[in-house]
């Protein structure tokens, strides 16, 4: 049994659920005290132990239902309730693979594989798949690619080699036993599959996850398939979730500044004036406070999409954020992203200014007739374009005085640093006025971007 | 008085606390059961108002112990939680010394035998004596052992988190001038959580995780009916079905148990035998906490009180 709560613990961590090793003796001592006769119990146990939130606790029950309903050994032919007669032949088989073979089904000289699928022996066979499961480390299975692999492994630990010798010998001489056994061994292959399958569900879930993000955290975001869009918004949910996390804890430590005197007397009036207890002033920290500026025209659409959602998202850690998107000319959208769904907020963003040829300059001109105001010495400025102007005037001065209004003013853009300063893009004359001027075309780049952006009012 | 007995089972958990008027759900008794059996302590978590202190109290009055109870807040610290000098005393107790110093050291010639005379004069300046004991430090000095609640643990700073791992993992403190204080018995904790904030994983690890959300119908009619006997079994159907209604609005903030709990109080003492739709749109008020709320649930009063009396016929 306890074979089986480690490989269950496996499974948790395959299902997302963190399991150390003090949580896992935890689990143990606790499952010696309420004991495994009442599975209700036992779960209850397990989520008290290793699940520490809510998710964690969802998807460890679902895990739990999973490990403890192991498929069932199909078996095609009617129920013939055999008893287990020949036990000693199934326990062990790819150990004794020439044991003897007195007793089963046939009088033919046949393999144990081949005599337990004759005996139709489901808890031997299921045993037999069992015990090949752990010699082919099953619970190492990680990526869905690797199924076939497994279950040759694991059809091999069961001896299928002298099964395929037997049924070639028996064609020849018994063909009717013959085709049951391949019948037989057609079954075993599907019962072995789904072991695999639920392996895989088991353990493997997490890395097939991770594996996947990964290589979404680094496709260029302006690129990806429609499929892929409803997964980037998970991904930039999460990413919104760990910068929340990492930013929004109070640092009190860091914000303490010099000796508070007058609150210091007060406070140690009661001892005669002997300081026992200090007070201390507080550093003033700035609080986040984003404009960002947001090219909608097609290419970068996705991209400020996107960027938008995080930065939105990220309410608790930045609680003034401005939002404009522009392509000819510019208009506030903080009011529609804040009161819609991603998806409609950006339908209605895209059918107000999206899709037009991007004009910078008109747009700028725009902000600073406008929104000029909204910049303070602690806002931070983010533009996110591709500076392709059209030919048209990049009114580069009105950015300069964005830039010397506001406490950093930095530049985003898609395009490759390669590309910066050919045809019409006017990069490198805006770049001259920017803070920080950075590319940002994946994911993870979009994740730093805003880290560092977020990070500078720590 | 039943002192420190080994909760014999599950079960034993469950009337235990049934006693007391707290009607655990089978998790909540299997959290405490292996609490007292390993030894550790549980972390709910939950909305506001389904019971999470209230728990701590059943226990406590359950086993006949003391309950220790420190609220946390933004700004806690180690002296207001763990313990303190009594700076004033320690001041006095200077002063006195400063008189008798002259008696202690009296016939010392030189200055080195003065040292020496000096050092073999205790030293109490830093002893028990003058240690102020804050909650965490109390409970661990109750010699029949007691129930820790530590409420609220969401509110407190990060820092307070970390102060809290040796007790909660070893049960003992450290004083830097006394050395380690161990538990005399070790206490039962339980710690409280509105999930304000994301508490570190340390203390995660060291603590059993239990979620108490809205209790299932059955349980609720079940408190309802531990907490105010007297209403009657029709009404106490309804209304429990009327507040399940509720909870599938959208809503600021949902009813929870003690809403519930006050709303058949004020029922019983309307002294209604039924529900209807004036005496609900009266009464509302002690269900839902926001203006809004209300307003978005008033139109939905007469539908809902139509399906909980449907739910009372059937079950």
């Amino acid at each position: 049994m306890r074979e089986n709560l480690h490989r269950f613990f496996r499974a948790a961590r395959g299902a997302g659920v963190r399991v150390s090793p003090a949580e896992s003796i935890d689990a143990m001592r606790a499952v010696a005290q309420v004991g495994f006769a009442d599975r209700d119990i036992l779960r209850d146990t397990f989520l008290l132990t290793l699940a520490k939130t809510q998710d964690e606790k969802r998807s460890l029950g679902e895990c739990f239902d999973l490990f403890f309903s192991q498929p069932e050994p199909q078996q095609e032919s009617a129920e013939q309730n055999k008893t287990d007669d020949d036990n000693e032949s199934g326990a062990n088989p790819s150990a004794d693979e020439h044991g003897d073979t007195a007793g089963g089904a046939a009088n033919e000289n046949v393999g144990p594989l081949a005599q337990m699928l004759l005996s139709q022996d489901r808890s031997a066979i299921s045993t037999a798949i069992a015990n090949a499961s752990g010699a082919a480390s099953l619970p190492d299975i990680r990526y869905f690619t690797q199924r076939g692999i497994f279950q040759t492994r694991i059809l091999d630990a069961m001896g299928i080699q002298r099964l395929r010798d037997d049924i070639d010998d028996l064609t020849t001489r018994n063909p009717a036993l013959a085709e049951r056994l391949q019948e037989a061994l057609n079954g075993l292959r599907g019962t072995v599959r789904d072991t695999v399958s639920q392996a895989l569900l088991l353990y493997g879930r997490e890395e097939t996850e991770n594996l996947r993000n990964e290589i979404l955290r680094n496709a260029p975001l302006a690129r990806i398939e429609p499929r892929q869009v409803e997964q980037m918004r998970t991904l930039i949910r999460q990413i919104a979730r760990r910068l929340r996390e990492r930013y929004s804890k109070p640092r009190k430590r860091q914000r303490r500044g010099h000796l508070d005197v007058r609150r210091t007397l007060r406070r140690n009036a009661a001892w005669g004036g002997v300081p026992f207890l200090t007070a201390w002033k507080r550093k003033h920290r700035d609080r986040p406070k984003i404009v960002a500026l947001c090219d909608v025209s097609g290419s970068v659409a996705r991209v400020s999409d996107f960027f938008l959602l995080l930065i939105h998202s990220l309410h608790e850690v930045v609680d003034d954020v401005r939002s404009f998107a522009f392509s000819g000319h510019l208009i506030e959208v903080s009011d529609i992203l804040e009161s819609k769904s991603p998806e409609e907020a950006m339908k209605e963003i895209m059918s107000k200014v999206g899709f037009g040829s991007s004009d910078y300059g008109n747009s700028f001109a725009d902000f600073e007739d406008n929104w000029m105001s909204a910049i303070t010495p602690q806002t931070t400025v983010i533009v996110l374009g591709d500076a392709r102007s059209n030919n048209l005037d990049p009114r580069a001065d009105i950015l300069r005085r964005i830039g010397e209004r506001s406490k950093r003013l930095v530049w985003l853009n898609p395009e490759g640093r390669m590309v910066w300063g050919f045809g019409d893009s006017e990069m490198p004359r805006y770049a001259t006025f920017c803070t920080v001027v950075r590319q940002c075309a994946t994911a993870r780049q979009l994740e730093r971007a805003v880290s560092d952006i977020v990070a500078t009012y720590q | 008085m039943a002192d420190t007995r080994p909760t014999a089972s599950i079960e034993a958990v469950e009337s235990g606390l049934a006693a007391q008027g707290y009607i655990a759900s089978r998790q909540i008794a299997t959290a405490v059961y292996l609490s007292q059996q390993i030894e550790k302590p549980i972390l709910v978590e939950g909305p506001a108002g389904v019971g999470k202190t209230e728990l701590a109290k059943a226990i406590a009055a359950w086993r006949g112990m003391k309950m220790i109870r420190l609220q946390c807040y933004e700004g806690l610290d180690e002296a207001k939680a763990l313990y303190e000098w009594k700076y004033a005393k320690q001041l006095l107790y200077t002063q006195i010394l400063k008189d008798k110093l002259g008696e202690v050291l009296g016939g010392a010639q030189t200055l080195a035998a003065a040292l020496d005379q000096l050092h073999t004069f205790g030293d109490v300046f830093f002893s028990k004596e003058f240690v102020e004991p804050r909650p965490l430090l109390q409970a661990l000095e109750q010699p029949a052992g007691c129930v820790l609640l530590i409420d609220e643990i969401d509110k407190s700073d990060a820092e307070f988190e970390s102060l809290l791992l040796e007790i909660l993992s070893d049960f003992q403190v450290t004083i830097p001038e006394l050395g380690t204080v161990s538990a005399v018995a070790p206490p039962t904790v339980i710690l409280t959580s509105n999930s304000e904030r994301d508490l570190g994983d340390a203390l995660k690890r060291r603590c059993l995780h239990l979620h108490i959300g809205f209790p299932e119908q059955k349980l609720e009619e079940r408190i309802v009916e531990s907490r105010v006997p007297g209403i009657s079994q029709t009404l106490r159907k309804q209304m429990v079905g009327f507040i399940h209604e509720i909870r599938s609005l959208d809503l600021k903030k949902l009813p929870s148990v003690s809403e519930a709990i006050d709303w058949a109080r004020v029922l019983v003492l309307l002294q209604a035998s039924e529900l209807d739709h004036e005496i609900v749109k009266d009464t509302l008020n002690v269900l839902l906490k926001y203006e809004a709320d209300i307003e978005a649930a008033t139109p939905q009063i007469s539908s809902f009180i139509a399906k909980a009396s449907r739910q009372g016929v059937f079950s």
